[in-house]
C-alpha cells in the first residue's frame, strides 16, 4: 500500500484474490515463451497450441479480475461497511441497476476504488527509500509489483483479449512459416511483456517493459528477416524507439529524484500533485516523457517507423502496430497523468505541447493516408492518425475519452488489420490498386466485418468510435456547453478536421478494395474460419462497445447504462489522479462531427462512383477536366458539370487534399523527416570514420607511437658506439677519465 | 724538487704507454704499452713510497708487478688464440662484441 | 572446516592454480590432454572453494571484511599479507571464478595458433592467481604485486599465441599498462610518506586520510597518480588506443579474460583504493572522469561504426561500455556506484560472451570482415541466436543484464553527490543517454549485416561452417544464463554491494555538505 492512502478518507478498499495475484497473468505468457522456445519444435505445426492455451487462459484470468474490480465498483454505495459483501450483492449482474452517479462527482466528496498495489523486495540500493516494498523492513530497496487500478484493469482485458484472437487468426494465417514455433514463441514473449507493463507499480518496470515490448517488435517485423527491407525497417523502429527512449530515461531519472528517490508511480503521482515535484522539473520530464511517447506512439516527427513496421506479418501489425504496443505511450500518459497534468498546466489552459503534437499527428497522418497503395500503410497511417487523436485527448484533458478512444480504437483496428490479413491472404498481395477490387462478391465475411470497422472508425452511430470521438471533441471545452478543463481551440479544429479525413480515406480504402471489379490475379476466395471468426468476434464488439460509456442524458439507455467505463476505470481524483473536470457531450457536436465524416463519405464515394461508371477496372481520374480549355464550350461545360460543384469537392477540394497536400506532406515525410534521420546516421558514421582515421589512428595513437620511435631513433645513435673495438672503447675511457679528471680538478 | 722529477717522468711514460694502446694496432704492442702505463705507476708508488718514509709504496709496486705478469701471462695467451683464429693479431679485425 | 576456511581459505583460493602449475611443469608437453585436465580441475577446485566462500559469506554485514588473513609480509616497508573479502570485491572474485574455468572448457579443442597447451594453460593459471589476488589484496604493496603478475602472462598470451599483428599489440599493451602502474607506484609510496604512519594497509590509511591535515593540493596529485594507473587500465578516453589492438590481435581466450576480469582491475581499483582513501579528492576529480567517461561513451560509439572488422567492433564497445562504468564511479552516489560494479560483471559476462562469438565466428569463416559475413542465421541458427541475444543485452535492454549498468548510471547523473555540479553532470546524463541510442545502432548493424539476410556466394555451400558444438554450450550455457538471471533479479549484485557502497557514498557525501 502506498504510504498515503490511509491519509485520505474517501477511498474504499479494493480486495481480491485476482488483484494480489495478477502477476501470474504475465508469468503465464513469458512460461508460454520459454516452453515455445525450447519445445516448440517438437510440436511441429502444432507449436501454437502452448501459446493459444496460454493466452486464453490469461484471458480469463484478466477478465476475472476486470469482473472483480468491475463488481466491486459497482457494489460500493458510500455507506458500505465491507467491500467484499458489497461484492456479493452485485455479483449476480454485471449491470446492476446501482446508483452510479452518486460516486464520482466532480468535486464531491464520494469515495473512489483505492488502487491495489501488491510487491516485493527487487533489490537493495542505499539511495532508493520509500519504493513500496515492506517485506524487507527498513532496508531501502526498489520494489517489483503489480498495480491494479480501473486503467491497468481495462487494459489487462483489451491486451489478453486481442492477443487471444490474433493467436487463432495467426494459426492460419502464417501456416506453414518456416519460423511458425519461433514466430509464436515471440508473441507470447510480446504478451508477456506488454502484460508485465501494463501492471507496472513502479516507473523502473514500466521502462522493462517499454523496452522488451520494443525488442518484441524488432524481433516480429524482421521475422522475414533474409530480406532486406524487412531488417531495414526493423531496425528503423528499434532505433526510432531509442531515440524516444532518451526521453523516457530521462524523464524517469527527474521524476525518480524530485519525488524523493522513489520509482514508485503512486508516490511519484501523489507529489506530483501535491507540490513535492516543482512546477519545473514536472514541465521537463513531462516534456523528456513525451519524447518516448513520440517514438512509441508514433507522433509526428518520430511516427515514420510505425509505416514501415508494416513489413511484419498482419497479424503483428495488428496486435503490436494498432491494438497494443503503440498505445504505450497513451498508456503511460495516463499512467503518470498527473506529472502531465501539472507539468503542462492542462486545466484551465487553451494549448499545451501534448495537444499541439497530438493534433498536428492526428491531421498529418490522415493526410499521408490518402496516398497510400498498399493497405496496410493506408491503416497505419490511419494509426497514427488515431494515436494523435488520443494523445490529443489527454492534452486537452480528456482522460477517460483518451482511455475510450484507446479501448474502442483496439478493437475496430484490430478488425481493420486482420481484415486486411484476410484480403491479402487471398490475393497474396497488399497493393490495393493492382491486385484487389470487387472483393465483396469473393469475400463476404471479411468485407462485412471490415465495413462495420471502417464505420466504427469513422464515427458513425451508433458504432463503437462515434461514442469515443465525440467525447474528445466534446472534451475539448470549445463547443459552447461543453466545459472541459480548458478552451482548446487549435486541437479542437484539427480533430473536426480529421473527422472529415479519416470518412475520406477509409471510403477510399473500401472502394478500391472490395467495389469495382477485380484486378489481380486467380480468383480469391474467402479465408477459412479461424480467420473470419475473430473477424467477426471483433466486428460484433465493434458494434457494442460504444455503449459502454453513453452520456448519462441519452434517452432510454443514457441513466441505466451511462458513463460505466468511466465509473469502472477512472481513477478518483485527489491523491494519485488530478481533479478533472468531465465535459458534457453536446448533441448539437455530434452531428456537426458526423456531419462532417457523413459529407466526406459522400464526396469520395461520388468520385469513385463517376470513375467506375466509365470504366470498372479504373483506380483514378485520367484526362479529367484538364483537357477542357476552350472558353466556347465552357458555359455549356458548367452547366453539364453541375457549375463544377462536383469537381470543386471531389477535384479541388478532395482532389487538393488526395493530390498535393497529401503528397506533399507525404514527400515531407519520406523527404525530409526521414532523410534527417539517414543522413543523421550517415553523419554519425562519416564522423565515426573521421574520428578514427584522423584522430584515434592519427593523433593519439601518432603520439604514442612517436614516443616508441623517438626512443629507438636514439637507441640507433648509441647503438654505433657499440663498435666492439677494444681500441675504440679504450679511447672513450680515456677521454671520459680525462674529462672526469678536469672536472674534479677545476672544481675541488 | 726531488718528487717533481719523478712525477713527471711518470707522466711522460704514462702518456707514451696511453699513446700505444690507443694507436698501435699489433695487440703484442699494446701489451707492451699497457706495461709501460703500469710501470709509471710503479714508478709513481715508489716515489711516494720514499717520500713519505714508508715501504708500503714498494711494496705495491712488487704487488703490481706479479700482477702484470699475470696479466702478460693471460694477455699474450689471448693474442695466440686471437692469432691462430684469424692469422693476424691485429686487434681492430677483433671486433665481435659490435652491438 | 568453517575455521579452515576463516583462516585459510583466501590463500587457499588465490594460490591453489598455482598448485596446478607446478603439476603442469613437471609432466612432458606431450600430452596435452593431461594439461587440459589438471588445468580444468585446478580452476574447478578454485572455484569450489571460492563457491565455499561464497556460500559461507555473511550477506547481512556485507560491509565487513570477512575471512581475513593478515600476516606479516614485507617487515622493511611494514607491508603486510593481508586479504579479504567484502560486498565489493565478491561480485568481481565470483565472475572471475566463474570465466576462468569456461575459457579453459572453450580451450578444449580451440588451442590457437602455434600450439603448446601447456604453456598456454599455465599462463591462464597464473593470471587465475594474478586476478584473484587483486581483488583479495587489502593491503597496497600488495595489490600492485598481484596488479602487474596479471601482466606478463597476458603479455605472452598476446605475443606468442596472438595474430599477425601481436607483436605490436602485445608491446603496446604492456607499455601503456605499465606507465600507468608506475605513476600508481608513486602515489602509493606518497601515501606511505605523507600519512606519516607508515603503512600500506588500505582501511588504516583510509582513516589516517581522513585524520591528518593533507593539503587538498597533495591529495589531488596524488589521486592523479591512481588516476592514471587504474584509468589506463579501465581504459578511458584518451588512453584507450591499446585496448582494440590488443583485443583484435589476442587469441579469443586472451580476449575474454581481458575484457571480462582485466579491465575491471582498473575500475575496480577506483572503488576500492581512490575513492574510499581520498574521498575529498574524488569530489575533485569526479567531474574529470566523468567528462572523460562521457567522451569515451560517444566517442567509443562512434568508433565502433566506423569499423569493418567484428572483433574490434566489439573491442571499440568495450570503450563505450567502461564509460558508463566510470560515469557511474564518477558520480560519487550509491546507486551510481553500485551500478559502476554491476556493469563491470555485466560487461564482463556479455563482452565476454561476444568475444567467445567472434571467436568461433572466425574459426568457422575464417574472416571478422563483417561484409564478407551474413545469413549467418540461415547457416549456424543458434550461433546467431547468440549473437542476436548477446548483442541485445550489450545495448542494455531491460531483463538482461546490461542494462542495470547503464540506466542506474543515468540516473545517478541526475543528481550526483552533494559537492559535485548539477548541472554538468545532468549535461553528462543527457549525452549518456544519447550513446544508449548509438549503442543500438552499432550493435544492431552489426547484427543485420552478419546475422540477418541470406549467406555470401563465398559461404554459401562451406561445410566448416557448422552449429555451436559442445564445448561450446558448455562453456557458454552458465554465461548466458547469468546474464538473463542477473537481469531479472539484479538484487542478486546490489544486495550484496549495499552496504559496503552505501558507507562508502555517505563517507564522500559528508565531505560535500
Amino acid at each position: 500500500m502506498p504510504i498515503f492512502a490511509a491519509e485520505v478518507a474517501n477511498t474504499f478498499e479494493m480486495n481480491s484474490w485476482f488483484f494480489d495475484n495478477a502477476w501470474l497473468i504475465p508469468a503465464l505468457m513469458a512460461a508460454s515463451f520459454v516452453v515455445t522456445l525450447f519445445f516448440g519444435k517438437r510440436l511441429g505445426a502444432k507449436a501454437h497450441v502452448i501459446g493459444v492455451g496460454a493466452v486464453a487462459a490469461s484471458f480469463v484470468l484478466a477478465l476475472l479480475t476486470a469482473y472483480s474490480w468491475i463488481s466491486q465498483v459497482e457494489g460500493y454505495d458510500g455507506g458500505a461497511e465491507n467491500a467484499v459483501v458489497a461484492t456479493e450483492l452485485a455479483a449476480g449482474d454485471e449491470f446492476a441497476a446501482e446508483d452510479v452517479t452518486s460516486h464520482n462527482v466532480e468535486g464531491g466528496g464520494a469515495a473512489t476504488p483505492a488502487p491495489v498495489v501488491t510487491s516485493v523486495c527487487w533489490f537493495d540500493t542505499g539511495d532508493a527509500p520509500n519504493n513500496n516494498c515492506d517485506d524487507r523492513g527498513a532496508a531501502k530497496a526498489v520494489g517489483i509489483g503489480t498495480l491494479i487500478d480501473g486503467q491497468s484493469v481495462m487494459m489487462l482485458v483489451v491486451v489478453t483479449f486481442i492477443s487471444l484472437l490474433v493467436h487463432v487468426f495467426s494459426t492460419d494465417y502464417v501456416s506453414g512459416d518456416r519460423r511458425y514455433t519461433h514466430y509464436f514463441a515471440f508473441l507470447s514473449l510480446f504478451t508477456a511483456s506488454m502484460l508485465f507493463m501494463v501492471l507496472a507499480s513502479s516507473t523502473l518496470q514500466l521502462i522493462v517493459g517499454w523496452e522488451l515490448v520494443g525488442v518484441c517488435s524488432f524481433v516480429l517485423i524482421g521475422h522475414w528477416w533474409e530480406e532486406k527491407p524487412n531488417s531495414d525497417a526493423a531496425m528503423k523502429a528499434f532505433l526510432t524507439n531509442r531515440v524516444g527512449d532518451i526521453g523516457l530515461l530521462i524523464g524517469v531519472s527527474i521524476l525518480f529524484v524530485t519525488a524523493g528517490n522513489t520509482f514508485d508511480i503512486q508516490t511519484i503521482n501523489n507529489a506530483a500533485l501535491t507540490g513535492v515535484i516543482s512546477q519545473n522539473s514536472l514541465l521537463v520530464a513531462s516534456l523528456a516523457l513525451m519524447a518516448a511517447v513520440m517514438s512509441k506512439s508514433g507522433q509526428f516527427i518520430l511516427h515514420t517507423w510505425l509505416p514501415d513496421a508494416m513489413a511484419g506479418p498482419t497479424p503483428v501489425s495488428a496486435l503490436i502496430h494498432a491494438a497494443t504496443m503503440v498505445v504505450a505511450g497513451i498508456y503511460m500518459i495516463g499512467r503518470l497523468y498527473p506529472v502531465f497534468w501539472e507539468g503542462l498546466s492542462i486545466a484551465g489552459s487553451n494549448l499545451n505541447a501534448m495537444a499541439l503534437i497530438g493534433g498536428i499527428t492526428t491531421v498529418g497522418g490522415g493526410l499521408l493516408a490518402f496516398v497510400q497503395r498498399d493497405i496496410k500503410k493506408v491503416l497505419a497511417y490511419s494509426t497514427v492518425s488515431q494515436l494523435g487523436y488520443m494523445v490529443m485527448a489527454l492534452g486537452v484533458g480528456a482522460w477517460t475519452a483518451a482511455m475510450f478512444h484507446l479501448f474502442t480504437h483496439a478493437i475496430f483496428k484490430a478488425c481493420l488489420f486482420l481484415g486486411a490479413g484476410s484480403v491479402s491472404h487471398s490475393v497474396h498481395s497488399f497493393d490495393m490498386k493492382n491486385d484487389m477490387g470487387g472483393l465483396r462478391k469473393y469475400m463476404p465475411k471479411t468485407f462485412i466485418t471490415f465495413m462495420i470497422a471502417t464505420g466504427a472508425l469513422i464515427g458513425l452511430p451508433p458504432l463503437a468510435g462515434f461514442w469515443s470521438k465525440d467525447e474528445i471533441l466534446a472534451g475539448a471545452g470549445v463547443w459552447s456547453g461543453t466545459g472541459g478543463n480548458g478552451t482548446y481551440y487549435i486541437p479542437f479544429i484539427f480533430g473536426l478536421i480529421t473527422a472529415g479525413l479519416t470518412a475520406a480515406y477509409m471510403t477510399r480504402t473500401i472502394w478500391l478494395v472490395f467495389f469495382g471489379q477485380y484486378r489481380g490475379n486467380g480468383t480469391p476466395h474467402e479465408s477459412g474460419p479461424r480467420i473470419t471468426i475473430p473477424l467477426s468476434i471483433l466486428a460484433g464488439l465493434a458494434v457494442v462497445v460504444g455503449f459502454l460509456n453513453v452520456p448519462e442524458e441519452l434517452p432510454l439507455i443514457g441513466s441505466r447504462f451511462g458513463l460505466k467505463f468511466q465509473n469502472w476505470f477512472e481513477p478518483g481524483g485527489g491523491t494519485v489522479f488530478p481533479v478533472i473536470a468531465h465535459a458534457k457531450p453536446s448533441f448539437s457536436l455530434a452531428i456537426v462531427a458526423t456531419g462532417i465524416g457523413l459529407i466526406s463519405i459522400f464526396t469520395v464515394w461520388t468520385y469513385y462512383q463517376r470513375l467506375y461508371a466509365k470504366d470498372s477496372r479504373a483506380t483514378e481520374v485520367t484526362g479529367g477536366i484538364r483537357d477542357r480549355s476552350a472558353l466556347a464550350r465552357a458555359g455549356h461545360t458548367v452547366l453539364v458539370e453541375k457549375y463544377y460543384l462536383d469537381h470543386l469537392y471531389t477535384g479541388v477540394i478532395a482532389g487538393s487534399t488526395k493530390g498535393w497536400l497529401a503528397r506533399s506532406a507525404y514527400w515531407v515525410n519520406q523527404n525530409i523527416i526521414d532523410n534527417v534521420i539517414n543522413y543523421t546516421g550517415k553523419g554519425a558514421a562519416a564522423t565515426g570514420r573521421f574520428l578514427y582515421r584522423y584522430i584515434d589512428q592519427g593523433a593519439i595513437d601518432g603520439t604514442v607511437n612517436g614516443t616508441g620511435l623517438t626512443a629507438l631513433s636514439v637507441g640507433g645513435i648509441l647503438r654505433r658506439m657499440q663498435s666492439g673495438k677494444v681500441r675504440q672503447y679504450a679511447t672513450l675511457m680515456f677521454g671520459a677519465a680525462t674529462v672526469l679528471a678536469a672536472i674534479f680538478i677545476i672544481a675541488v | 724538487m726531488f718528487l717533481n722529477q719523478f712525477l713527471l717522468f711518470a707522466a711522460l711514460l704514462f702518456c707514451i704507454g696511453v699513446y700505444g694502446v690507443l694507436t698501435r694496432k699489433n695487440g703484442v704492442l699494446i701489451l707492451m704499452s699497457i706495461e709501460l702505463i703500469l710501470n709509471a705507476v710503479n714508478i709513481n708508488l715508489v716515489a711516494f713510497g720514499a717520500f713519505n718514509g714508508t715501504i708500503a709504496g714498494q711494496v705495491f709496486a712488487l704487488f703490481v708487478i706479479a700482477v702484470a705478469a699475470a696479466e702478460v701471462g693471460v694477455g699474450l695467451a689471448i693474442v695466440l688464440l686471437i692469432y691462430r683464429n684469424r692469422r693476424s693479431i691485429d686487434v681492430s679485425e677483433a671486433d665481435l662484441l659490435q652491438g | 572446516m568453517t575455521d579452515f576456511l576463516n583462516n585459510n581459505g583466501i590463500s587457499l583460493m588465490v594460490f591453489l592454480p598455482l598448485v596446478g602449475v607446478a603439476l603442469m611443469m613437471a609432466i612432458p608437453e606431450k600430452q596435452e590432454e593431461l594439461h587440459k585436465l589438471i588445468a580444468l580441475v585446478t580452476s574447478l577446485a578454485t572455484a569450489a572453494v571460492g563457491a565455499a566462500l561464497l556460500v559461507k559469506f555473511n550477506y547481512d554485514n556485507s560491509s565487513a571484511l570477512q575471512f581475513a588473513i593478515d600476516k606479516s609480509w614485507i617487515d622493511v616497508v611494514n607491508a603486510r599479507y593481508s586479504v579479504a573479502l567484502d560486498g565489493i570485491s565478491l561480485p568481481l572474485v565470483a565472475l572471475t571464478l566463474l570465466i576462468t574455468p569456461l575459457v579453459i572448457i572453450y580451450s578444449w579443442d580451440h588451442i590457437p595458433e602455434p600450439g603448446n597447451a601447456k604453456a598456454f594453460l599455465i599462463l591462464m593459471l597464473v593470471l587465475h592467481t594474478g586476478m584473484l589476488g587483486t581483488f583479495v589484496a587489502q593491503d597496497l604493496v600488495l595489490f600492485f604485486v598481484f596488479f602487474e603478475v596479471v601482466l606478463l602472462p597476458m603479455y605472452f598470451m598476446i605475443g606468442v599465441w596472438g595474430g599477425p599483428d601481436r607483436l605490436y599489440a602485445a608491446i603496446k599493451f604492456f607499455l601503456f599498462t605499465l606507465f600507468g602502474s608506475a605513476l600508481m607506484l608513486v602515489s602509493f609510496l606518497a601515501l606511505y610518506w605523507v600519512t606519516g604512519s607508515q603503512t600500506f594497509d588500505m582501511q588504516r590509511l583510509a582513516e589516517l586520510v581522513a585524520n591528518t591535515e593533507i593539503s587538498s593540493r597533495t591529495q589531488w596529485l596524488i589521486f592523479g597518480g591512481m588516476f592514471m594507473g587504474f584509468g589506463i587500465k579501465v581504459p578511458m578516453f584518451p588512453f584507450h588506443t591499446w585496448l582494440p589492438d590488443a583485443h583484435t590481435q589476442a587469441p579469443t581466450q586472451g580476449s575474454v579474460i581481458l575484457a571480462a576480469v582485466l579491465l575491471k582491475l582498473g575500475t575496480y581499483g577506483f572503488v576500492r583504493i581512490a575513492i574510499p582513501i581520498l574521498p575529498e579528492a574524488a569530489v575533485d576529480w569526479a567531474p574529470i572522469i566523468g567528462g572523460l567517461a562521457v567522451i569515451g561513451i560517444i566517442y567509443g560509439a562512434l568508433g565502433c561504426l566506423a569499423q569493418t572488422d567484428m572483433k574490434r567492433l566489439i573491442a571499440f564497445s568495450s570503450v563505450a561500455h567502461m564509460g558508463y562504468v566510470m560515469l557511474g564511479i564518477a558520480t560519487l552516489t550509491t546507486f551510481g556506484i553500485q551500478a559502476a560494479i554491476f556493469g563491470m560483471v555485466a560487461h564482463g559476462l556479455i563482452t565476454g560472451m561476444l568475444f567467445f562469438v567472434a571467436g568461433s565466428v572466425k574459426e568457422r569463416y575464417h574472416t571478422l570482415e563483417i561484409k564478407r559475413l551474413g545469413g549467418m542465421l540461415t547457416q549456424a541458427p543458434k550461433l546467431g541466436w547468440i549473437l542476436a541475444f548477446t548483442s541485445m543485452a550489450s545495448l542494455g535492454l531491460p531483463g538482461l543484464a546490461g542494462f542495470w549498468g547503464e540506466f542506474p548510471v543515468i540516473l545517478a547523473s541526475y543528481s550526483p553527490a552533494p559537492g559535485l555540479s548539477d548541472g554538468l553532470f545532468r549535461f553528462y546524463m543527457v549525452v549518456a543517454a544519447l550513446g544508449t541510442v548509438l549503442a543500438a545502432a552499432y550493435l544492431l548493424w552489426l547484427l543485420q549485416r552478419t546475422a540477418f539476410g541470406t549467406p555470401s556466394e563465398e559461404f554459401a555451400d562451406d561445410p566448416n561452417i557448422t552449429d555451436v558444438n559442445t564445448f561450446e554450450w558448455i562453456a557458454w550455457a552458465p554465461i548466458l544464463a547469468l546474464i538473463l538471471i542477473l537481469g531479472f533479479l539484479p538484487g542478486l549484485l546490489f544486495d550484496v554491494m549495499n552496504d559496503p557502497v552505501s558507507a562508502m557514498a555517505d563517507a564522500v557525501a559528508a565531505l560535500g555538505k
